[in-house]
């Protein structure tokens, strides 16, 4: 039944092209259903789940003279992380309900992203999940080459950004490729299947250059310091819907594939090296390292930045770096609050690039802070100041909402293991205080007088806030709050599977 | 009663959720249902309390809540005298406040947001009450939080409502960083954050035993090390030094607000917590020592207590007196906790709950009399004017400064009793009794400065009235009691919930003499006889005596230099003279030594308040503002760090790439003379190699 999370999408990507040009509502509700269809498998799927199993969706040879199969298979991470795309599917097909130029190519290009992005999180072969991972590259860069933001027609920044973020994901899966590749012929069982590679013995001496190769492949992708570099500029060019994929499922796939590749087929490749070098004495101390220093440095150059999406973008490379960190505590808690934090990252990320992209941008057509300042848009747009206003208290950390919970559970798996991140953990959480509430006071509760010389721009009355917005802002909101307040929901899909047989290797006879 | 304690915070925020979905019109029904929601809340509150009064038992309602690795968190909520009182005490000031505030709201045009946010407030103080998890407390306590900046910053159109929201946010989210530390590291040591757990609680005996029995950095208890890490959020809600920075600035809020959230409950939530997590803060390595963490709060309360009360002396904004005002009342509800135990410290935060709210609700209704005029300066003589609000007021004003019978005298006495009784040192009695003199001293200003007055203060407000306003209003001077150009009595709605404060500010106070020590006996769970013996105690009744002197003292001084002067300086000559030079000459010479008074202890005590005042601000507010400046000079270093190094880093290495590809395309020319040559030096060069090569 899963399997058809990924073929709906692709169909509805096909049947958006089908639709009459001259039409552009029946375009967008088709893929709306499409989207819907995707999430409500999703949840039904995570009905019928029964914790810590392993569901086969489908299982029949591919290539088989090189073993390659089409597997595909959800456990309770894959499942909360399908939830997550069809949320986000849903939102950010409403979020872009105004797009007027070339919808038909739009959606269908969107459709095909979700329909990569499903498979990826579907696939229990590592081709497989390879080809997705390829699939899922490429229409992101048409969205954002195409459907770009374009300041005063300018389209060079889109072009550059368009490009840096394929490069970048093409270097990360050029790592990712060479390390699957070695795997196959290193482990010589002739399968790309992960269920069998998770139980094979491969060398530690192997383990120990497979791992960063592959792990640093994914987390390109999932922003980990200093690779992050494409996900603001990324971010900042997309269209609405496009950001929000980004940030909400795209850097996903990459943490993802940190823990069920890297860490999942290489856990020895975590251990010790033997010696030290400047203080470091495995790769798990060099990477937790770095996602700290995400942290930190994504929440410090949010601080000072002038334009409003760029703000938000640094804020993903803080809070991913949340996540990789939680990955590195090797500890059941920190897993467990890193899967949760995808979840959460992923919604309340959607829910600020919806309201800069599309709720204020499209309106104001600035994102300049020092120019929202003098628009009062607290009065304005009221609808808009008290969602962002939430928005910003979720990606803070406020009890109450999903992020209080994962983060609260990496730092709590942080100082089981490294005791003194935390206090820099401590840190980096203040000045993300600092940075959001510097976004939220000067975007709409700001008194105006520090206007710049030039003058707000000349701007009749701000559009009204339509139903496809405020049905997309209570959808997120509604994930966020429901996971804050019975973060269980969520938890008796994720423990189960980090406690499976799959990660019986990382597990290392018990969690460390 | 147990089973729907639940109840009593979830009415009032469900209230909220339902007023969130009103229109702006609909004024009535959003009052209604934010008073109707919290009347139920307070029903329900008094049912728990007299529950409580049969049995004090501790009851207990635990669920599961989060699996949390291998183990699940649970929260809960309990019900023992000390959250039964505070139940009490929250939904009852809570409601008069939500009544006062129609009245005092009437004319804002966000009146519905005001009652959700309000509503909102309320649920989550209830749940920090009845928290029994530290983890549930937290969520509260960040809910709470969080209300509370958003009704500080309620007029953002006002850049100082704004900046104060900002600050105050800001500030106790550096106190809660430490709360959630602490959390996390009793977490990590005990494995559980319940409270009471029928034995395996984290202030039940085995985890107390197991956390004082490891030790941290520098031989530090882990139980002391986490009782501080607590006390830092208790201290950041609460306003102690240096944390309270942020507590006279949140008075940008409407007054209503600074009256329940700034006054009564709120701020009190930090003491409460100590209250709550007493046993943890109060455990020793060593039994019958006084502990680490005791200690720094009897310190930090004392020292609040006195140098928040010698700022209150130098401020004119009538809100910001009071604000320190608080400030300092909270410093010796700290020192009470410190010195004394539960019941001393949370008697004197009941007290003060009343009369301060009191006061803040009298000060309000004197700014909507006055038209928003909030200078001291500008008043006086308002007795006239606002009967009923001078009168609640004096009742306040003397609970406050603790004159003998009213509610603060016992509280406070309480309070200096204990402290007199500490076997570690004396300071913080001393900084004690000087801030009840203190007390005592800048009440008496504000009240001749703003209700008693004379004759020709009312005139020079008349006189300020007329230049804000325009000539014929000051004409016709306090004839009228309409309009915004001259005081009038606010209406009844905001009298009435007042009036009921003021009762309680007169006569709260004797459910905890010395005689009748009801409250200390009704959290301990012992039953109260009445005996004035205990009157006779060692040094209790000199105490007394003492603490009065201050207070009259206070009194007097305030009378000397704020009340006696208008008096005698009035613009007529003073019948006196004329009739006995003489006694006129020693008054003259009195006269002298006031203002010898006044270039000495009067100059030094403003000058001491005004250099208190500018620790405060510059000193204070410049640390945080330098961290800001280098936070934000880390947030530039890295961002050009970002634009150059690492994407600079990407875009050389994109043109690096671009150049070997152009190159390399400059070989793939398509002229096949080149390709030949290139094939025909290739051949020779080969062939030299393998000649020379082979031969060797």
């Amino acid at each position: 039944m899963l399997a058809w999370t990924i073929y709906l999408s692709f169909a509805g990507a096909a049947a958006v092209l089908l639709t009459p040009k001259s039409k552009p509502q029946v375009t967008r509700v088709v893929a709306l259903l499409a989207a819907l269809a995707g999430f409500g498998l999703a949840i039904a799927g995570t009905i019928a789940y029964e914790p810590g199993s392993i569901v086969t969706v489908a299982q029949v040879p591919w290539i088989p003279q090189l073993g390659i199969q089409y597997h595909l298979a959800a456990d309770g991470i894959s499942l909360v992380l399908l939830l997550l795309t069809g949320i986000a599917a849903t939102a950010g097909i409403l979020f872009s309900w105004n797009i007027e130029n070339r919808v038909r190519e739009f959606f269908a290009f969107y459709l095909a992203l979700i329909g990569g992005v499903y498979g990826v999180f579907l696939s229990f072969d590592l081709f497989l999940l390879f080809v997705f991972y390829e699939v899922a590259i490429i229409p992101k860069y048409f969205l954002i080459a195409i459907w770009g933001s374009a300041p005063n027609g300018d389209t060079s920044k889109r072009t550059y950004a368009a490009m840096k973020l394929a490069l970048y994901s093409f270097a990360g899966s050029a790592l990712v490729l060479a390390g699957i590749l070695a795997a196959w012929v290193v482990s010589g069982a002739k399968t790309f299947d992960m269920q069998v590679l998770a139980k094979y013995p491969f060398p530690v001496h192997f383990q120990m250059w497979a791992f960063p190769l592959v792990f640093v492949g994914f987390a390109v992708l999932a922003g980990l310091w200093p690779f992050h570099t494409w996900a603001p500029t990324g971010h900042a060019a997309a269209p609405t819907a496009a950001s929000m994929l980004l940030a909400g499922v795209v850097m996903k796939l990459g943490a993802y594939g940190c823990l069920r590749v890297a860490m999942m087929l290489f856990p020895a490749g975590l251990g010790a090296w033997g010696f030290h070098v400047l203080g470091f004495g495995s790769w798990r101390d060099v990477f937790a390292l770095l996602a700290l220093v995400g942290i930190v440095y994504g929440a410090s150059v949010a601080l000072v930045q002038q334009d409003f999406k760029f703000v938000i973008g640094y804020s993903s490379v803080s809070h991913m770096g949340f996540v990789l960190l939680g990955l590195m505590t090797l500890s059941q808690i920190g897993l467990d609050g890193a899967v949760l934090q995808m979840f959460s990252h992923g919604v309340i990320a959607g829910l600020l690039f919806a309201v800069v992209g599309r709720m204020v941008y499209d309106r104001t057509h600035t994102r300049d802070l020092k120019i929202l300042s003098t628009m009062h848009l607290g009065r304005t747009l009221p609808f808009v100041a008290v969602v962002f206003t939430l928005a910003a208290m979720a990606s803070i950390g406020m009890p109450g909402f999903s992020g209080f919970i994962a983060e609260f559970q990496v730092i709590v798996g942080v100082w089981h293991t490294m005791p003194w991140m935390v206090f820099v953990v401590g840190f980096g959480i203040l000045v993300g205080i600092g940075f959001t509430w510097r976004a939220l006071t000067r975007a709409f509760f700001s008194d105006g007088k520090r206007a710049t010389a030039a003058g707000p721009p000349e701007h009749g009355p701000l559009a009204a806030v339509t139903w496809p917005e405020r049905c997309g802002s209570l959808l997120l909101l509604a994930a966020t709050v429901t996971v804050g307040l019975y973060p269980q929901i969520l938890m008796n899909l994720i423990l189960p599977s980090l406690n499976s047989p799959l990660f019986a290797a990382l597990r290392n006879g018990g969690w460390r | 009663m147990i089973r729907i304690l639940w109840l009593i915070p979830a009415i009032p925020v469900l209230a909220a959720g339902f007023i969130a979905l009103l229109k702006r019109g609909q004024r009535k029904l959003a009052a209604t249902a934010a008073i109707g929601a919290l009347g139920v809340s307070l029903v329900m509150s008094v049912a728990a309390f007299a529950s409580m009064l049969g049995n004090s038992g501790l009851q207990v309602m635990n669920f599961r809540w989060l699996q949390f690795g291998t183990q699940w968190i649970s929260l809960g909520w309990l019900l023992d005298p000390l959250a039964a009182i505070m139940l009490v005490m929250v939904s009852f000031v809570g409601l008069l406040i939500f009544i006062y505030s129609i009245g005092y709201m009437a004319e804002d045009e966000n009146f519905t947001r005001f009652f959700c946010f309000l509503s909102l407030f309320a649920g989550a103080m209830l749940a920090v009450v009845i928290a029994n998890s530290l983890l549930l407390l937290f969520m509260g306590w960040e809910l709470v939080g969080l209300t509370s900046y958003l009704l500080i910053g309620f007029w953002y159109h006002k850049p100082e409502a704004a900046a104060a929201a900002k600050k105050a946010f800001i500030v106790t989210r550096v106190g809660d960083l430490g709360l959630l530390l602490g959390m996390v590291w009793l977490y990590g040591s005990t494995g559980t954050l319940l409270f009471y757990n029928h034995g395996a609680g984290c202030l039940e005996h085995g985890a107390l035993a197991v956390l004082v029995a490891h030790t941290t950095i520098g031989g530090m208890a882990v139980s002391t090390a986490i009782a501080l890490l607590i006390f830092l959020g208790a201290a950041g809600k609460s306003g102690q030094v240096p944390f309270h920075i942020w507590l006279p600035d949140a008075m940008e809020g409407p007054t209503p607000v600074s009256a329940l959230i700034h006054a009564a409950t709120m701020v009190a939530a930090g003491v409460y917590l100590i209250a709550r997590v007493y046993p943890l803060m109060s455990i020793t390595v060593t039994p019958g020592t006084i502990s680490t963490a005791l200690q720094v709060i009897a310190w930090i309360g004392a020292i609040t207590a006195f140098f928040a009360a010698c700022i209150a002396v130098a401020q004119d904004d009538i809100k910001r007196i009071l604000a320190y005002s608080t400030i300092s009342q909270l410093g010796y509800m700290m020192l009470g906790l410190g010195v004394g135990g539960v019941a001393v410290g949370m008697f004197h935060l009941i007290t003060h709950a009343c009369f301060k709210a009191l006061l803040f609700l009298g000060a309000g209704s004197v700014i909507h009399g006055c038209g928003g005029e909030q200078d001291i300066r500008k008043m006086g003589g308002l007795r006239r004017f606002m009967p009923i609000t001078f009168v609640t007021y004096a009742s306040g004003m003397l609970a406050l400064c603790g004159f003998p019978l009213f509610a603060g005298f016992w509280s406070k006495d309480e309070i200096l009793h204990a402290a007199h009784g500490w076997p570690m040192s004396l300071g913080p009695f001393y900084l004690g009794t000087a801030g009840a003199l203190l007390t005592a001293f800048y009440m008496m200003r504000q009240v001749y400065y703003v209700f008693l007055g004379s004759r020709r203060t009312a005139d020079e407000a008349a006189e300020a009235a007329a230049k804000a306003a325009d000539e014929t209003t000051a004409a016709h001077g306090h004839a009228t009691a309409h309009g915004h150009g001259e005081p009038h009595e606010s209406p009844a709605v905001m009298g009435i919930p007042m009036i009921i404060l003021g009762f309680l500010a007169a006569f709260l106070g004797f459910v905890g003499t010395p005689a009748w020590p009801w409250f200390s006996d009704f959290l301990t769970g012992q039953t109260t006889t009445l005996d004035f013996g205990r009157f006779g105690e060692a040094g209790l009744l000199p105490l007394m005596a003492v603490s009065s002197l201050m207070v009259f003292a206070g009194l007097g001084l305030g009378w000397w230099f704020y009340g006696r002067k208008p008096i005698v300086s009035a613009s007529q000559p003073d019948g006196l003279e004329q009739a006995m030079p003489p006694v006129f000459g020693a008054l003259r010479r009195r006269l002298f030594v006031d203002e010898l008074y006044a270039v000495t202890v009067v100059r030094l005590v403003r000058w001491g308040s005004a250099l208190a005042d500018v620790f405060d601000r510059f000193v204070l507010g410049g640390l945080a503002g330098l961290m800001a400046l280098l936070v934000n000079g880390l947030g530039h270093i890295d961002n050009s760090l970002d634009t150059h190094a690492v994407n600079g880093g990407f875009d050389l290495g994109c043109r690096e790439l671009a150049t070997g590809g152009r190159w390399f395309a400059a070989w793939q020319s398509g002229r096949v003379q080149t390709y030949l040559r290139t094939i025909g030096i290739a051949l020779i060069v080969l062939a030299v190699m393998l000649l020379w090569w082979g031969k060797a």
